[in-house]
């Protein structure tokens, strides 16, 4: 069992856990996930780490309650035990020899971008970091991001702390006042990946994406999590989660999203209604 | 005096269209008396060419004999002396290649019974017995053993009997390996034998750390040099799936078997929604491949209550490399056999979602290096049979994660562990492996039998070095 030391609601859906996890916290690098599993019954949820402590055993994850099984994590407490908490799992992102980053989070995807910004800036990179929301009451982990890059670009679709306009909008800018990137590391929603992609492909600008497909293992087993990299079949799990964005298909990645949707939202509905009892 | 009878005492099972809407066992197993009656069929020849056909060397007449006299634990006590687990091997390993293929009852007729005996034994015991395994005294060396699979579990057994500090390290989380993500609840029931016999490893001081992924987590080299384990044995098995490589296969509705039958019996997905791991099943589902795994995933999903599951095979039923019986249930069960047929293409629809599958006629040509008949192509022959589902069960092959984090471990060109033959040793002193890991998919009881050499092995590896 995996004892939960710290719960910190970073906006009304998405929570932060600092988990008890030795093994993990050894050996984890930014870019990493683990699979955990809240109850006897339950499904094997992968989550990237967003960040370790290997002195404490740690491991922190954040996490949006958007379905059956997140709202169950979410019920649970500081000194809580997760039932299976497993990794690290996947290849690390590769960070060696970059000078200038642009780093772009989008809602979730913030907090899994925020250790490869952490790792850059430490490595004596520049790195200017993009995170966008929907809205400004769903801005997280605002001091954290501060703390690891040179600038930090808010954006937000309504504008409502200010900067208005999506993530590719603000790094069209950047590259166009004449920022120089040698890579782009963009982690969020598939759409927002793609589109993140599209742009950089224009400029030329290396761009590594994080694939969080539907799997069960996370070993290589299942083979679930099939994404299509440059006409091959590649296992996010073990070949990724971080891919060359400019060759993944992403359309077939949001085909295959929708795969297990109708059994999602049936099971999310009837976990509303027990909740709503 | 032998009952002479041509044929085996019946096994009970379930009806055919019950048995297939439903995840029970299939086989009930014998009753006192059906097994009295089955074993005084065994002849008790002096030669036991049976006991030469088991990878185990369970002493089958001797335990026969025992059943014979109505001496049921002496019987279980008998085939517990060189198998760690009865009641898995009496279900599912392929006798008739065995002990049974040996039988001299077999020259006229059908020989014992000898699987449907040893399930006998191991459940009476299970059931009756008060027997409890004793923690023997330990020599505090510790051993370390990768994967929870058959060939780990017989390994971890035996070298915790010898009184070795055995801990058995699993990437799930749960213990069991094929025999939990693989094998359906219908052919091997996970909680009464399964988890029983793995209860029973406990009991043996067999500590089991679940959660830690060997090449991930921690690797050999740490296991050894920082650890404190003397030797290890890689047991992690053959969980990598094959694909066919052919268009269509991302789209939604393709499964590889290892992702079905893992949804289906690790994650309990037939429980859905009352487990959370869901499964999608439409009308027609092909499963492409014809072995063992192929007839599995086959027979779960007409329980899952697909209309039509097909087993499209490129070769003819002759060649196909499933157990008799697991063909013979499941055309019981209303599986449909296309044969002779090789799927080139899953066609879809817009929304990304198997709509058909692409397939061409063969012909069987001359042996190949198998000495199956090679199937050829018939020109013209494409047709698209309508499809909801898509299982892909065309083999699997060793996970290379450890071959990737362990320097020096020398593996085939496929990823097969190479080790010498008898023991299990690999090219890393100290480190033996065995099952599927070294042979690619294979039986359960082939692993036991690499896992008993291996434990055999690192104890006179343990003993020279002291």
């Amino acid at each position: 069992m995996y004892k939960i030391l710290k719960k910190e609601e970073l906006n009304e859906q998405i929570t932060l856990f600092e988990v008890h996890a030795p093994y993990v916290a050894r050996k984890v690098k930014a870019g990493q996930f683990i699979i955990l599993r809240v109850s006897e019954l339950g499904e094997r949820v992968p989550l990237t780490v967003a960040d370790y402590d290997r002195e404490k055993g740690s491991v922190t994850i954040i996490f949006q309650k958007i379905g059956k099984s997140t709202m169950e994590l979410g019920a649970l407490n500081e000194g809580d035990e997760i039932l299976d908490f497993v990794g690290p799992l996947g290849v690390a992102t590769h960070l060696e020899g970059v000078k200038k980053a642009a780093v772009i989070g989008g809602g979730l995807g913030t907090a899994i971008a925020y250790p490869s910004a952490k790792a850059l800036f430490n490595n004596g990179a520049e790195v200017d970091l993009i995170a966008g929301f929907r809205n400004k009451d769903l801005i997280i982990l605002e001091d954290e991001l501060e703390k690891v890059c040179n600038n930090l670009y808010i954006t937000t679709d309504d504008g409502s702390n200010g900067r208005k306009g999506f993530v590719t909008d603000m790094l069209k800018e950047l590259i166009e006042k004449g920022n120089e990137y040698d890579l782009v590391i963009a982690i969020g929603p598939l759409m927002m990946m793609k589109f993140v992609c599209a742009l950089t492909k224009e400029y030329g600008i290396k761009t590594i994406v994080s694939m969080n497909p539907v799997m069960i293992d996370g070993t290589g087993m299942c083979g679930g999590c099939r994404v299509t990299v440059g006409g091959e079949t590649k296992f996010a799990c073990v070949d990724g989660p971080d891919f060359d964005g400019h060759l993944v298909d992403f359309d077939g990645a949001i085909r295959r999203q929708a795969m297990f949707k109708a059994q999602e939202k049936k099971a999310c509905d009837d976990c509303r209604m027990r909740g709503a009892k | 005096m032998a009952n002479m009878s041509l044929e085996k005492v019946k096994m009970p099972e379930q009806a055919p269209d019950i048995r297939n809407k439903n995840f029970k066992e299939v086989a009930l197993g014998y009753t006192e008396e059906m097994a009295v009656e089955e074993a005084q069929r065994c002849l008790n020849c002096k030669n036991k060419p049976c006991v030469n056909g088991c990878p185990v060397n369970v002493q089958i007449p001797d335990f026969i004999s025992l059943i014979k006299e109505g001496d049921f634990q002496g019987a279980y006590d008998k085939i517990s002396e060189t198998s760690a687990l009865p009641a898995i091997c009496g279900r599912v390993c392929p006798q008739e290649n065995q002990c049974e293929k040996y039988c001299v009852r077999g020259i006229k007729g059908e020989s014992v019974g000898i699987g449907r005996l040893e399930r006998f034994a191991a459940d009476w015991a299970m059931k009756n017995s008060t027997k409890k395994p004793e923690k023997p005294e330990s020599n505090g060396i510790k051993v370390a053993v990768v994967g929870a699979g058959p060939a780990s579990l017989t390994c971890a057994g035996d070298l915790a009997k010898l009184g070795y500090e055995v801990t058995v390290f699993e990437a799930f989380h749960k213990a069991g390996g094929v025999l939990v993500y693989g094998i359906p609840e219908f052919r091997l029931p996970k909680k009464e034998i399964v988890q029983t016999e793995i209860d029973k490893l406990k009991a043996l001081g067999v500590k089991i750390e679940l959660n830690v992924v060997i090449g991930k987590s921690i690797n050999i080299d740490e296991l050894m040099n920082e650890e404190g384990f003397s030797a290890v044995f890689i047991g992690s098995g053959a969980g990598l799936p094959k694909f066919m490589n052919m268009p269509g296969e991302n789209l939604n509705g393709v499964y590889s078997a290892n992702e079905f039958l893992t949804r289906i019996n690790l994650m309990n997905a037939y429980r859905w929604p009352e487990a959370d791991t869901p499964i999608t099943i439409g009308k027609n589902v092909a499963i492409v491949g014809g072995g063992n795994v192929a007839m599995d995933a086959a027979r779960c999903a007409k329980r899952l209550g697909a209309d039509n599951v097909y087993i499209v095979y490129r070769r003819s039923e002759e060649e196909m490399p499933a157990r008799l019986e697991e063909v013979h249930h499941a055309k019981e069960e209303g599986i449909i056999f296309k044969m002779l047929t090789n799927p080139v293409e899953v066609v879809g629809n817009d929304e990304g979602w198997v709509t058909g599958l692409k397939c061409v006629e063969m012909e069987l040509g001359e042996p190949d290096e198998s000495g199956r008949r090679r199937p050829k192509v018939k020109e013209n022959s494409e047709t698209v049979l309508p499809m909801d589902t898509v299982v892909i069960a065309i083999g699997q092959s060793p996970n290379p994660l450890i071959k990737n984090t362990t320097e020096g471990l020398e593996t085939q060109s496929w990823g097969g562990i190479i080790t010498d033959e008898a023991t299990g040793a690999t090219s890393i002193p100290g480190v033996y492996a065995g099952g599927d890991a070294v042979t690619g998919a294979a039986t359960v009881i082939l692993a036991m039998g690499a896992g008993k050499a291996a434990a055999k092995a690192i104890d006179e590896y343990i003993k020279n070095k002291q």
